[in-house]
């Protein structure tokens, strides 16, 4: 069991548990006792489908959570792909969110420091609004041999398989119909 | 995938080839053991015996690097005994087109090529042509200038005992594939080919492709239920993301970014290039205008050329692509990078170097779920000094796939919504969010500019409300397109207009969001036919699920085999019916002249044998990759002519005399592309926490290696340290001359997260292929020693 599941989660996971073998060693119908001890971790939550983020089999997967925690997740029965199967990645996708090594505050590093401060959105989002902005307009080709060309080849970006395709269209939007950049690329070049 | 997953079940012979879906695609498996409970039989084609070997009927062993010879070999075969689909091949695919005179090839070289630029005049293979422009064809396939004979020549070369010497296969086991897999050239049977980047990731990945489409083209595999050539995409919308033109040279639905000459000086003299005359792209006009209204709005007008100019126009003939892009980085020519969901310090080639070259810029953007090698590749960790890297760093965090709402496109083409599970965990942001903040803050500060460079951000429309969090149902709502005047959704592609009187983000997803709805919701999984799901979320283009399924059915219109009905002509009802939406005018019959041309995105709608894209030929010919362990068996030309070299400090070349050994990457079930989505958690982390590389019982041996030694690997980028796994999985080459070994190992492993260990790309090649550009990760040298 990973490091951040917190008290309260801990007891109700072995409760469920507890409540198992209770039910088995009474001598109930082993399948009622199934229903009921799955029942007894999700019964008040309203599972929210979603699709796998790791490969492109595109499997579903119904997520259990409660307004701060993923509480269980599982592949959904109804994909007719998967058909509630997953992989050791699928079934794993709930720790995506509780994993203590995820990045929950915006990161500065200056230059020539040895470390990240933390610091807020507004100020990490100037730093990257202003860094784009200086080196766009100093760089920015406008005309080259009398055709209107309109780019700069000074920025780069890179990503996107694993972004939505909304994302994907406000990227290209953004970087290429708005900025100007040349050197778009992501994961599917490599 | 010209198919799809469900789809698989239907095949009577699965070639899985540089792919191992049983490992990276688990759960499509289902779907293949399906097929074999039907009766199917499965052919693993791999260097490696990997799970999905495991379960084949047949497992043939190749050298890495050696698909054209290995398929070559089969084409030749499936020619000599007759094994081909005659009508199928006679009326759907281009063998009966004539080629010019100029055409010619001769030990490895085709005719046209100019080796100071390392590139063809491809007018030199064109097709011969009427006075009308009318392509000659000879029915009979008898002309010594068709595409059937000039086919059979080229690959009458490819015969089994050659084949074998270079590929290292068992003679016996590839006669046996050959066979198995050429009986699906009979009417009405399905053979399917799989394959994945162990197709791709080669100097020769293109042609590679282009021979399983051959190959399949002439067993009429292609446009059938149970059939296609299928590409096993690895990440969850690395379809999508390619659809949605993040590629340099590419913008939304597969269409060309301009170019800094004359011809595209004007938006019509860049429609003009690329539109071609003939084929379903003949409407290019009405997707580019329809995009650049999306980008644009009322900005984009006929005055302006609908805001052609503002689309930033490449520097003529340069090539942008990632390895091109760290070459540039390497020289000091970039200032800022912006990654987004991107670590290249472990994923790129050649990494050690790459991640190098980051200390030359001036910023920095990463956004990420999680720190990776490359957002911190400044650190000591990374075996930097930071004190000497002057780069600034941001690091925005990104939320989860179910903290945010939106939509991803599986391997199959399904556009599948995911919807929000619970709000992002801690301070972290969708991308969606990250972006939208970053445009307006953007827009602002332009919003009052006289400079004419910032006419692109101010003509920029960004109407997806006035909150940093954006309206996704605006943005899926602009990606489909709607009617610039009434704002109703348009139904589908098909109403499109060149006059700028439309918008559409992404003319191949348009139709996926008409007035009823976003169809990328749908949720039922009725199976009305063929494992189809027609009401189960939505497929590009126009929902259709199997992409030239007009093929599916004989010159008729009827299906070539009663159990796999695609679509078929409804004489009483006049239009294509079936499981599947027609790729075909619905209402296009027998009467018409083109009723028997399937391939509607080509000109004169025949599959293409051959082919006059490529750089390297019209037909795949087999070099051996930039780092090789034995002399071209085919011809005198040992590498790929057309491949265009970079920065040669990025790329140190190794021979085969100091690094007799080759090798591969490959990926585990539990661990996913560069590791920081999987090794960063504790259940993934524990069940493969280290690096390890496999290596033959006979090659540990003669190093005095043991399972579990600590050992190096070398080669002319660098060397790693790593867990040596000795295995009955990997065997040495039997090859004409020599006996070769091989060895293989992951690539997710890098020093941030729970699970860490070395990077196998400090060891890949800066170098790729001649057309796509993609690293060739799948073969090269190395040498390996005790630790």
């Amino acid at each position: 069991m990973e490091m951040n599941v917190t008290r309260r989660q801990f007891l109700k996971l072995s409760g469920a548990v507890a409540a198992t073998l209770a039910v088995v060693e009474l001598g109930f119908d082993e399948k009622k006792a199934r229903a009921e001890s799955s029942d007894f971790k999700i019964a008040k939550l309203k599972p929210t489908p979603t699709i796998c983020p790791y490969c492109a089999v595109g499997c579903g997967i119904l997520v259990y959570s409660t307004e701060d925690d993923v509480v269980y997740t599982e592949g959904d029965p109804d994909h007719p792909i998967n058909e509630g199967k997953l992989c050791s990645k699928g079934t794993t996708v709930r720790q995506v969110y509780t994993s203590e090594k995820r990045v929950t505050k915006p990161r500065y590093r200056a230059p020539g420091s040895d470390k990240w401060e933390e610091v807020d959105w507004d100020f990490a989002l100037d730093k990257v609004a202003k860094n784009i902005i200086e080196t766009r307009d100093r760089t920015f080709i406008q005309k080259e041999n009398g055709i209107t060309v309109n780019r700069t080849d000074s920025i780069a970006y890179l990503g996107g398989a694993a972004l939505d395709n909304e994302e994907c269209h406000l990227l290209q939007k953004l970087f290429r119909a708005g900025l100007g950049l040349t050197y778009i690329e992501h994961q599917a070049r490599i | 995938m010209t198919n799809h997953w469900n789809d698989l079940q239907h095949a009577n012979v699965l070639m899985i080839i540089g792919a191992n879906p049983a490992e990276n695609h688990p759960i499509s498996f289902r779907w293949i053991t399906k097929a074999k409970e039907n009766g199917g039989k499965l052919i693993s084609v791999d260097p490696r015996y990997t799970r999905t070997s495991q379960m084949a009927d047949m497992y043939g062993q190749l050298r890495s690097g050696t698909d054209i010879a290995f398929i070559g070999g089969m084409i030749n075969y499936v020619l000599e005994n007759e094994l081909y689909h005659k009508e199928y091949v006679a009326n759907y695919t281009n063998a009966a087109y004539l080629v010019t005179d100029t055409y010619s090839f001769e030990d490895g070289m085709f005719s046209g090529y100019d080796e100071g630029k390392r590139s063809y005049d491809k007018t030199k293979w064109a097709f011969k042509t009427d006075e009308d422009g009318k392509v000659l064809t000879d029915p009979t396939l008898k002309d010594p200038n068709c595409v059937f004979q000039l086919m059979k020549k080229h690959f009458s070369r490819y015969d089994v005992d050659t084949v074998v010497g270079v590929t290292g296969t068992d003679k016996k086991m590839y006669l046996d594939i050959c066979k198995t897999y050429g009986s699906t050239g009979e009417v009405g049977k399905a053979g399917t080919i799989l394959y994945a980047m162990g197709t791709t990731q080669h100097t020769v990945g293109t042609q590679n492709i282009r021979s399983y489409a051959i190959l399949q083209l002439l067993l009429g595999n292609i446009g059938i239920q149970g059939g296609g050539v299928n590409a096993l995409r690895g990440e969850s919308n690395v379809q999508g993301s390619t659809d949605f033109g993040l590629l340099y040279n590419n913008v939304t639905g597969y269409m060309k970014t301009p170019e800094a000459t004359e011809v595209d000086s004007t938006y019509q003299g860049f429609l003009d290039r690329i539109t071609p005359k003939a084929g379903y792209w003949v409407n290019t006009p009405k997707f580019y205008t329809s995009m650049l209204k999306s980008f644009y709005g009322d900005n984009a007008t006929k005055e302006n050329e609908f805001g052609y100019h503002y689309i930033p126009k490449l520097s003529a003939g340069k090539n942008y692509s990632f390895m091109r892009l760290f070459d540039a980085m390497y020289r000091g020519e970039l200032e800022g990078l912006l990654l987004f969901g991107s670590n290249p310090a472990v994923g790129g080639p050649n990494a050690r170097q790459e991640k190098e070259s980051l200390s030359n810029l001036k910023w920095m953007v990463a956004v990420d779920l999680f720190e990776t090698e490359t957002s911190s590749f400044w650190q000591k960790e990374a075996g930097a000094d930071p004190a000497s890297i002057q780069t600034e760093v941001i690091f925005l965090p990104a939320c989860a796939s179910f903290e945010k709402e939106g939509s991803v496109t599986n391997s199959g083409r399904w556009m599948q919504y995911r919807w929000q599970a619970i709000k992002p965990k801690g301070e972290s942001k969708a991308d969606l969010e990250i972006v939208h903040m970053l445009a307006r803050k953007l827009k602002d500060y332009y919003k009052n500019s006289s400079n004419p460079a910032d006419l692109p951000m101010k003509a920029m429309t960004w109407d997806y409300g006035e909150h940093d969090h954006p309206d996704i149902d605006l943005v899926c709502r602009e990606i489909n397109g709607y009617d610039m005047k009434t704002k109703k959704q348009v139904k589908g592609f098909g109403d499109l207009k060149d006059d700028g009187s439309t918008c559409s983000g992404n003319w191949i997803y348009c139709g996926f969001y008409p007035e009823e709805g976003n169809l990328s919701k749908r949720r039922d999984s009725t199976n009305e036919g063929m494992s189809n799901f027609l009401n189960w979320s939505y497929a590009w283009p126009a929902n259709r699920r199997i992409l030239y399924n007009r093929a599916s059915a004989d010159l008729n219109g009827k299906a070539w085999s009663k159990d796999r009905v695609g679509i078929e002509w409804n004489a009483l009802e006049g239009k294509w019916m079936g499981h599947d939406v027609p790729d075909f005018v619905v209402t296009k019959g027998p009467d018409d002249p083109t009723f028997k041309d399937p391939f509607i995105m080509i000109a004169g709608g025949k599959g293409a044998i051959y082919s006059t894209g490529l750089n390297e030929g019209p037909l795949p010919e087999h070099y051996e990759p930039f780092e090789n362990p034995m002399l071209n068996s085919f011809s005198s030309v040992q590498f790929n002519p057309a491949v265009q070299f970079g920065e040669k400090e990025m790329n140190p070349q190794g021979d085969v005399s100091k690094y007799p050994i080759v090798a591969t990457t490959y990926r585990l079930s539990e661990h996913w592309q560069s590791g920081a989505m999987t090794r960063s958690l504790p259940g993934l982390a524990e069940l493969v926490p280290h690096m390890f590389v496999e290596i033959s019982e006979e090659l540990a041996k003669e190093k005095g290696i043991k399972n579990k030694d600590k050992i190096f690997v070398s080669s002319a980028r660098g060397e790693i340290e790593a867990y040596a796994m000795v295995t009955k999985r990997f065997k040495p080459y039997k090859l004409k001359d020599k006996t070769v070994h091989q060895i293989g190992m992951p690539w997710h492993f890098g020093y941030k997260g729970i699970a860490i260990g070395a990077t196998a790309n400090h060891l890949t090649p800066h170098i790729g292929d001649a057309n796509s550009s993609i690293p060739e990760y799948k073969a090269f040298l190395c040498d390996v020693r005790r630790a």
